[in-house]
């Protein structure tokens, strides 16, 4: 699973019909601090996460589990919203 | 899924026999804004898109399972046309 926040969201009519009532969202992925990393990828979303928050996503074939339906063509689902992270960081010598 | 804007067209008469009937069109991935990004891709279409049409597409395994491609050799499939693209800003 990747951290992600969304900038935005997708519309589009005309889609494979396992689509039907989803959720298409502009996600930025993002390092635990925060900063942007890579290119935005466009999410399918179980959650309801809405613009500005941090979420995290999976990729691949694993991402059509997460939606109701079980064949759909998605390769990125959000799963979770992310209250709180916290990175334990080596002191400097 | 990545947004990507059509360019062109892929006629090919070798193949494999589980591609035949299937559209391939050429792909250059976009920014959410519409700006060209790195990269060229040859994708199946499953939803009639056209030249400079924006289109959202699935690569790896996922792409099997858009429309008429299970048990086909495809890992990348244009599934969505694309209406519009809403960036909250702000957020990036």
């Amino acid at each position: 699973m990747y951290l992600g926040r969304v900038v935005g969201r997708v519309w589009s009519t005309v889609k494979n019909a396992e689509f039907e009532g989803q959720r298409f969202l502009v996600v930025q992925p993002i390092t635990p601090e925060g900063a942007n990393v890579g290119k935005c990828i466009v999410c399918t979303d179980m959650t309801g996460a809405g613009a500005g928050e941090t979420i995290y996503w999976v990729r691949g074939r694993e991402a059509s589990f997460a939606l109701p339906q079980p064949e759909v063509p998605a390769d990125f689902t959000i799963v979770g919203i992310v209250d709180e992270l916290s990175i334990k960081r080596e002191a400097k010598p | 899924m990545q947004l990507a804007r059509v360019v062109g067209t892929v006629v090919a008469t070798r193949k494999d026999p589980r591609l035949e009937g299937k559209k391939l069109l050429v792909l250059r991935y976009v920014s959410p804004e519409g700006k060209d990004e790195a990269g060229y891709v040859v994708a199946i279409d499953t939803v009639s898109a056209g030249y400079r049409e924006t289109v959202l597409t699935v690569s790896g395994s996922s792409a099997r399972m858009a429309e008429g491609c299970k048990d086909r050799p495809v890992d990348t499939a244009i599934v969505g046309i694309v209406d519009s693209v809403q960036i909250d800003s702000g957020s990036r």
